[in-house]
């Protein structure tokens, strides 16, 4: 009973980590810096795309302003490790700041989770979805009129501290941190909610509380995520944080599965991958054809993907089911 | 500050509402017949704009510029914009109506994405801004201490004929009562043998012309356009709506002129109090009412 | 026997409409007491008040002595009252188990950290619910059911497991809401052993809607009969049966 798979996935975890470090190390040559800039990519993407999976596929919830959620983290850790560097630009060690860094974002995005979670709670479906959308807007236009953080411009030359590492061991914490609570009489709580509101709170669930607990857990990992990616790509701006890249998200999530980590794990590789694809593919017909194919091609597609998969495959990829090396014991989801 | 509530400022104020009403109503009737907040609705107006662009110069050789080929442009904005609302509610709204609502939403979702992008991509119309010309020679005259630009005036009374014509529509005509009655139930409708399906794609192509019409007002007063010109147009009028009541007629275009007043004051006073005032507005009606002014609280049978 | 359960001068209106008018009554602790009438004249808007899904516009509701108007639902659950539904409310995408492990949730005693961490303390616990989830489903005869989908059982288990469910709970007082609907003469009878049993053998209180006759004359102690909102007919089964005014309000004046 509760037979752990910890050990089994730590084990395929690492397992994989070696092969991508293998892979991509010089003489092997297989897997050059590009090809590590998407993984990295993908690898964050994992950690949003679970994250929103938290509030919309198991705890129902509608929020279509997670982005803004990893903004604050973005912007939070961002600052953090600007301030530090600037403060002490010889401070040797740099990366148990960074990580806490990191946290302390994840930490601010909590808090804007909660702040969110809170008004959200007497509201259901659509006006969720508005309201969600509202302040992902209102965060996105404040963090544009802070100059102290660069206002449009954003917050510039943050340090690259995001290593394939870092970010590998981040995913993996998030996953595994998440699948625990899903699994777990909380998660089924928040399940409960997803699946029958009224009869959640009729076996004397506090919906309430698990409807911000959602929102509140998803924020820490999607500010994470964000600062995460600041550091990676060394800069943060209000508009990458916006309502399109909150739209893109939910994308992953969809294709995936509404409520499957694994889902959100293949979407999140897949369509990260797909993109990098296609622009190539776009780049190609270019230059053989002459016309320029611009990076909007590739989300038109993206764009007919989603509708495609709300028409014919509206669950997902996974819809609701869990690879086996993720699940806890049998029986539970 | 004084100087803010003046007679300019709230005759702007009227423009700007008049603008956010025409797509607001489109937004309104949608969900009071289908319960679905399509996010694709801005890009209709933004469609609108870019077929009048067109349908300017097409029909500019024959006409020259003035009040015929203002008129004739106005109508092909209006059918451009019924026709992509018709064809969104056609595949990727209608398959999913019995569905989840969570999917429809997603799907608008898309297909806003797709509009955006593919206008957006298209070598011909591209991502840079187009300048729109000029239909009709612009003018100012003082009325009262203010100086308004013949558009503005252009804007206000376009939308109240086009409003008052709905107005008659909905109330007077049978298929605007059965429009009420497919809003009201649908079910009932359709053993009273109204064709539920026809009054639904009705209503999307008279919501979509309307945002077209607006696309049009909108390019001919703020000359620039862009595939993502319907965004922030959009979801504010969408707010607008909602503060008026969604699903309600006057409730849209009380919440339209009233965002766009607040709007213009706000904008007048402070610049970042212009840009989030609308999500101010959207916050503050969600969490004390959110059925709007108009709206009308509907129990869930429990 | 005390009262467990009882309801003060409580009306209720949904805007202009008046759906309770000015009940009073007493459900005795250990009594399986019953609540029929018309479509229409209360019942559920009865029930959805007592657990707290509707707040009282007027009146008081108490439970084992305490107030509990007005309260959320999930504290009225935490005190020891449960409910089933009309319409089956079962947690249709999760498993039989879980479904019953959800209703456990409230004397889950570790923390969101403990189980983000798998703590040996949260393990002990998840354990425990699940141990105690497997023994209801045996004594509720769905053991075999446990692991799968609970949108996949037939109507009649269905109607078991929201029963089940709903006494996962550890309730004193059960409110049952038209348990027999849609079951078959057999599914009936059982259904009226299950429900004496849930009285004899679990000490839980019930409290039930239903139309269906048999069962209400079978196993009822008493009745309450509404019509329009108001109570028309209290008392023993039989003098109810033989009321003129009851047989009025289901059958009409001609029908008395």
């Amino acid at each position: 009973m509760g037979k752990l798979k910890l050990p089994q996935l730590t084990l395929v975890a690492a397992l994989l980590y070696v092969l991508i470090k293998v892979l991509s190390l010089d003489s092997v040559g297989a897997l050059n810096g590009y090809f590590m800039i998407i993984i990295n990519r993908s690898l964050i993407f994992v950690i949003l795309t679970v994250s929103l999976n938290l509030i919309n596929g198991i705890t129902g919830q509608f929020s279509l302003g997670h982005m803004g959620f990893a903004a604050v983290g973005a912007y939070v850790s961002g600052t953090i490790t600007t301030l530090v560097l600037k403060l002490s630009p010889d401070v040797v060690s740099n990366y148990p700041i960074f990580i806490g860094a990191i946290i302390l974002g994840g930490i601010g995005a909590a808090v804007a989770g909660l702040v969110i979670g809170f008004p959200s709670l007497r509201l259901k479906g659509d006006y969720l979805a508005i309201m969600t959308l509202g302040f992902g807007e209102v965060i996105r236009i404040i963090l544009n009129n802070i100059d102290y953080v660069g206002g449009p411009r954003g917050l510039l030359g943050i340090p690259k501290f995001s290593t394939f590492t870092i970010i590998y061991v981040f995913t993996f914490f998030t996953i595994v941190l998440i699948r625990n609570l899903i699994q777990s009489s909380h998660g089924r709580a928040m399940l409960a909610v997803r699946e029958n509101e009224v009869a959640a709170e009729l076996v004397g669930v506090d919906t309430t509380r698990y409807k911000v607990l959602g929102f509140v857990v998803g924020a820490f990992f999607a500010g994470i995520g964000g600062g995460l990616l600041a550091h990676l790509l060394q800069i943060a701006t209000p508009t990458q944080y916006g309502f399109y890249a909150s739209a893109l998200l939910l994308v992953y999530v969809y294709a995936g599965g509404m409520g499957s980590i694994t889902g959100s794990i293949i979407a999140a590789f897949g369509l990260t991958f797909l993109s990098q694809f296609l622009q190539l593919g776009f780049d190609s017909l270019s230059s053989i054809t002459g016309i320029n194919f611009g990076s909007e091609w590739t989300m038109v597609i993206y764009a007919l993907l989603l509708i495609l998969i709300m028409l014919y495959k509206t669950e997902g990829l996974m819809g609701m089911k869990e690879a086996k090396l993720l699940v806890i014991e049998e029986g539970t989801k | 500050m004084g100087s803010i509530f003046n007679t300019q400022q709230i005759i702007n104020g009227l423009q700007l509402g008049s603008i956010y009403a025409l797509i607001a109503l489109g937004y309104t009737m949608v969900y009071g017949i289908v319960r679905l907040i399509n996010f694709a609705h801005g890009d209709f107006f933004m469609v609108g704009a870019y077929a009048s662009y067109g349908a300017f110069y097409i029909f500019n050789s024959f006409l020259g510029k003035g009040t015929p080929l203002a008129i004739v442009v106005l109508v092909f904005a209006m059918v451009a914009g019924g026709a992509i609302a018709t064809l969104a509610n056609q595949f990727a709204y209608k398959p999913l109506r019995y569905k989840p609502k969570l999917s429809s939403l997603v799907t608008a979702l898309g297909v806003s994405m797709f509009l955006e992008y593919f206008f957006s991509a298209f070598p011909l119309i591209g991502a840079s801004p187009l300048g729109f010309p000029e239909i009709i020679h612009r003018a100012s005259f003082k009325i009262g201490p203010a100086m308004i630009d013949n558009y503005v005036i252009i804007d206000i009374v376009v939308a109240a004929i086009l409003m008052i014509g709905l107005t008659l529509l909905v109330q007077r005509s049978a298929i605007g009562r059965a429009m009420r009655a497919v809003s009201q139930d649908k079910d009932a409708s359709k053993l009273m043998g109204i064709n539920v399906e026809n009054i639904i794609t009705w209503t999307f192509l008279i919501g979509g012309a309307f945002a077209g019409a607006a696309g049009l007002l909108s390019g001919m007063t703020y000359p620039r356009i862009d595939p993502y010109m319907g965004i922030l147009p959009g979801l504010k009028a969408f707010i607008a709506a909602v503060l008026g009541g969604i699903g309600n007629i006057p409730g849209a275009m009380l919440g339209a002129y009233i965002m766009g007043i607040a709007e213009t004051f706000a904008n007048a006073w402070n610049s970042l109090l212009g840009a989030g005032i609308a999500f101010i507005i959207l916050i503050i009606v969600l969490l004390v009412r959110p059925t709007g002014i108009l709206g009308e609280k509907t129990a869930d049978k429990i | 026997m005390s009262a467990l359960l009882s309801v003060q001068n409580m009306t209720h209106y949904f805007g202009g409409l008046r759906a309770v008018s000015n009940f009073t009554f007493d459900v005795p602790e250990g009594a399986i007491y019953g609540l029929i009438g018309p479509n229409g004249s209360g019942k559920t808007t009865t029930f959805n008040l007592i657990t707290g899904i509707y707040r009282p516009t007027e009146g008081k509701i108490l439970f084992d002595g305490r107030e509990i108007t007005g309260y959320r639902p999930y504290r009225i659950v935490h005190r020891g009252v449960a409910r089933t539904f009309q319409n089956l409310r079962i947690f249709g995408n999760l498993s039989v188990l879980d479904n019953i492990r959800i209703a456990r949730h409230f004397n889950f005693k570790a923390g969101l950290f403990g189980s983000l961490l798998r703590t040996p303390g949260a393990l002990k616990e998840e354990k425990k619910v699940r141990e105690e989830s497997m023994q209801l489903l045996e004594v509720m005869h769905l053991q075999n059911r446990a692991l799968e989908d609970a949108k996949n059982l037939p109507y009649g288990e269905l109607r078991r497991l929201e029963i089940a469910r709903a006494l996962a709970t550890k309730p004193r007082l059960i409110l049952l809401d038209e348990p027999a609907a849609g079951m078959n003469p057999k599914e009936v009878s059982d259904l009226m052993d299950l429900i004496r049993r849930i009285r004899d053998e679990f000490k839980v209180t019930v409290f039930l809607i239903e139309h269906h006759m048999k069962v209400v004359m079978g196993i009822c102690e008493r009745l309450k009969v509404l019509d329009f909102g108001e109570t028309i007919a209290e008392g023993l089964p039989e003098a109810v049966g033989k009321d003129p005014k009851v047989l009025e309000a289901y059958l009409g004046k001609r029908g008395a």
